[in-house]
């Protein structure tokens, strides 16, 4: 008379081995949610009485938001695909003669003398309207910024062969030691002088 | 005696659950590590816009959070459709943002206050009027470090 076949044993003993391989499936690839977005400066508040200093109107790159999200940027209607190379062009241009105290030696633009005389010198001065979209204007600071971290990565490429946002992101991470940190401290702050973000912001307009 | 020691063939093995503990306190670890803690549930519309060049906001206790965007619908009916700012857990106008920020200051221990970051978690859709007022508050009390919390992704996204 045949026998009865029971069930097999279930061997449980790799149940262990499971559980880990999921724990560490789970460890490696989750990522605690971190928050990213630009980083802005704004200007410090002071007293309406004081005297602004005088710049030069060749080297301020003036960009107007309006209502619409449409730009105005040096006095003409620009699509905001074109601001990025319009902003770099300005930065970059150098505009001051050689010899001079203000000529920029790193300079690649068309050193046309009637735009900006030394990155150091260039401001972007932005203005936007009361009832300008957030978005839009996300958009246009990262355009600007981009502009900035464009030029700074070709700086930082020829002296160091390396991105200078890269090297931003390592030198800001808190997982770095602080041999990396102080070595590369100081070739950010050498990037950044050479590309001094200067993006004024106006109070926006009433109407 | 031993007949009724003699195994039956068709008994299934007890599994061992001997185990269990354990990996129910792995599961345990595993999500006490992970979980962040909500420290205030977000009342209005927060989708954020895109940005490509952005930074990491790393050092959570060195931010002070603001929301601003529309209601959403359980607030709709109280406090209309227009955007407004959240602190906290609290709808305030842009004069309760100076305050707001000295007392989250005042808050943190002394050797951050000087390095706080205020991040201004905007909806796509509010306009810079708000913005421009916050910024205005920001400027008087000196918390001049901002960021503009985004997603990352292509900036040309917000256009359309």
């Amino acid at each position: 008379m045949a026998r009865r076949a029971g069930a097999p044993e279930v061997s449980a003993g790799s149940m262990a081995d499971i559980a880990f391989l999921l724990l560490i499936f789970f460890l490696v690839t989750t990522t605690i949610e971190t928050d990213a977005g630009l980083d802005r400066m704004l200007p410090p508040w002071e007293p309406p009485t004081e005297t602004p200093p005088i710049i030069k109107q060749k080297n301020i790159f003036t960009v107007n938001i309006n209502r619409n999200g449409q730009l105005l940027v040096e006095d003409e209607i620009v699509d905001i695909k074109n601001l990025r190379s319009k902003a770099m062009a300005f930065l970059d241009n150098g505009g001051a003669p050689s010899g001079s105290a203000d000529y920029c030696n790193y300079c690649k633009g068309a050193r046309d003398a009637s735009s900006s005389d030394n990155p150091s010198k260039a401001i972007i001065s932005l203005k936007n309207d009361r009832e300008t979209e957030y978005s839009t204007y996300i958009t246009v600071q990262n355009e600007l910024v981009g502009a900035y971290n464009d030029l700074r990565n070709r700086e930082s490429q020829r002296l160091y062969k390396k991105k200078f946002v890269e090297m931003e992101a390592q030198y800001l991470n808190p997982e770095t030691t602080d041999e990396v940190k102080d070595e590369l401290k100081l070739k950010v702050k050498r990037i950044q002088d050479l590309f001094p973000q200067k993006l004024s912001e106006a109070e926006t307009a009433a109407n | 005696m031993s007949k009724f020691a003699k195994k039956k063939d068709g008994e299934v093995p007890a599994v061992s659950t001997a185990s269990l503990p354990d990996i129910v306190f792995m599961l345990l670890f595993f999500f006490m590590t992970v979980t962040v803690m909500k420290d205030s549930s977000v009342k209005v519309e927060n989708i954020l816009p895109n940005a490509s060049e952005v930074k990491k906001l790393e050092k959570k206790d060195r931010v002070i959070y603001i929301y601003v965007g529309k209601p959403t619908k359980e607030y709709e009916k109280v406090f209309g459709k227009e955007p407004k700012i959240q602190l906290n857990d609290k709808f305030a106008s842009p004069s309760d943002v100076g305050g707001y920020i000295l007392m989250e200051r005042a808050k943190k221990p002394q050797e951050l206050q000087n390095v706080l970051t205020t991040a201004l978690k905007v909806d796509r859709n509010a306009n810079m009027g708000l913005i421009s007022d916050i910024k205005q508050e920001l400027r008087k009390v000196n918390a001049l470090k901002v960021n503009y919390t985004t997603y990352e992704g292509d900036a040309f996204r917000n256009l359309q």
